[in-house]
């Protein structure tokens, strides 16, 4: 488990509340203020071409700053890999 | 020689010879194959990202010009290979998938029909389809009129490099279907590669034979010369087998009287 929370200055100040969510399985706790964007560069900071599918639907890259996390939430992040 | 090149949904390719990306011992190895194999076709997956180590980003391994084509791998029925297909779509990456629809992990032979159920919904939905399966004439021609750019019949189980074991069942496929006959899996050596190419297929896709091979490289070579081979063979032409010799020399009018 790990605690994500916005830097110093790029979400405002209201991060006291903390969430749990589901991300790839597993329980997570993130602030509750946190956006995709920033929830998938916390996660997967080197990572290019990640995808997500928030509670079954897929969010495309350019609307993950407009996707909020909410309580319960259920997160996929899945990349591609080698297949045959 | 136009006909030479192999048109799927409307594009032309040089190579007949597609390589899988899975189980490479490291990701230069992949690379240097796409290149000495002049692959202008691979597969990739998708999976869950491990949240807890780096993991390397293929897709920075595969030259920008090569057609990605998502595996929905990991699929057990037609809706688990939509959602894979779609969520790889979302990458931005293109919209060609095959259609890997597996229930058996003995085997891992193709799930025939939910293979058609996600060829339809797929199709309808813009997608460039090539569907895996075992060698079937009705099933071939339920995905011809699901919308399937292409039909890919395994020759073998997958990773067992047993070679044509489907021969004969392939064959009607490439005789009876107007789609594109891809040979995928089970093919473990240039020479089967070329089998498949002499019989009459469009294509081969090849991923343990050239992955687990000690010179990658070198293996997606020899396999990208046996296609390209065994199709020059298929349009020259081949003889027709015979049960009797027929001598390819004179035989007589020298030393002896006939």
């Amino acid at each position: 488990m790990r605690l994500v929370l916005p830097k110093a200055g790029g979400l405002g100040s209201s991060y006291k509340d903390i969430m749990n969510i589901t991300i790839n399985g597993t329980s997570q706790q993130i602030a509750s203020t946190i956006d995709l964007s920033v929830l998938v560069q916390t996660f997967c900071p080197q990572s290019r071409h990640v995808l997500t599918e928030l509670n079954g639907v897929i969010i495309p890259h350019d609307q993950r700053s407009d996707t909020f996390i909410k309580e319960g939430d259920v997160l996929e992040l899945v990349a591609f890999v080698g297949g045959g | 020689m136009s006909a030479s090149f192999l048109t799927i949904a409307g594009r032309s390719f040089k190579s007949r010879f597609l390589l899988g990306t899975g189980k490479f011992k490291n990701k230069t190895d992949l690379s240097q194959s796409i290149v000495a194999g002049d692959c202008e076709i691979v597969t990739v997956a998708l999976r869950r990202i491990d949240l807890e180590r780096h993991e390397e980003n293929i897709l920075e391994y595969i030259p920008p010009e090569v057609t990605l084509l998502t595996n929905t791998s990991g699929a057990r029925n037609a809706q688990e290979a939509v959602r894979i297909a779609r969520l790889a779509r979302s990458s931005g990456c293109g919209d060609w998938v095959k259609i890997e629809v597996i229930n058996d992990s003995k085997y891992l032979l193709p799930d025939n029909n939910e293979t058609v159920m996600a060829t339809e919904i797929l199709s309808a939905e813009g997608f460039v389809v090539l569907p895996y399966v075992t060698p079937d004439l009705y099933i071939a021609r339920a995905l011809v009129k699901a919308g399937a750019a292409a039909v890919m019949p395994l020759g073998s189980l997958i990773g067992s490099n047993q070679g044509l074991r489907t021969k004969e069942l392939i064959r009607i496929l490439i005789n009876e279907i107007e789609l594109p006959v891809i040979v995928d899996a089970g093919i473990g050596a240039p020479s089967q590669a070329a089998e498949a190419m002499e019989m009459g297929a469009s294509a081969v896709l090849v991923n343990t034979a050239v992955a687990s091979a000690q010179d990658p490289a070198g293996m997606a070579r020899a396999f990208a010369l046996a296609v390209d081979s065994g199709r020059l063979a298929f349009l020259s032409g081949l003889p027709l087998q015979r049960p009797t010799a027929n001598a390819s020399s004179p035989l007589t009018g020298f030393l002896y009287p006939s």
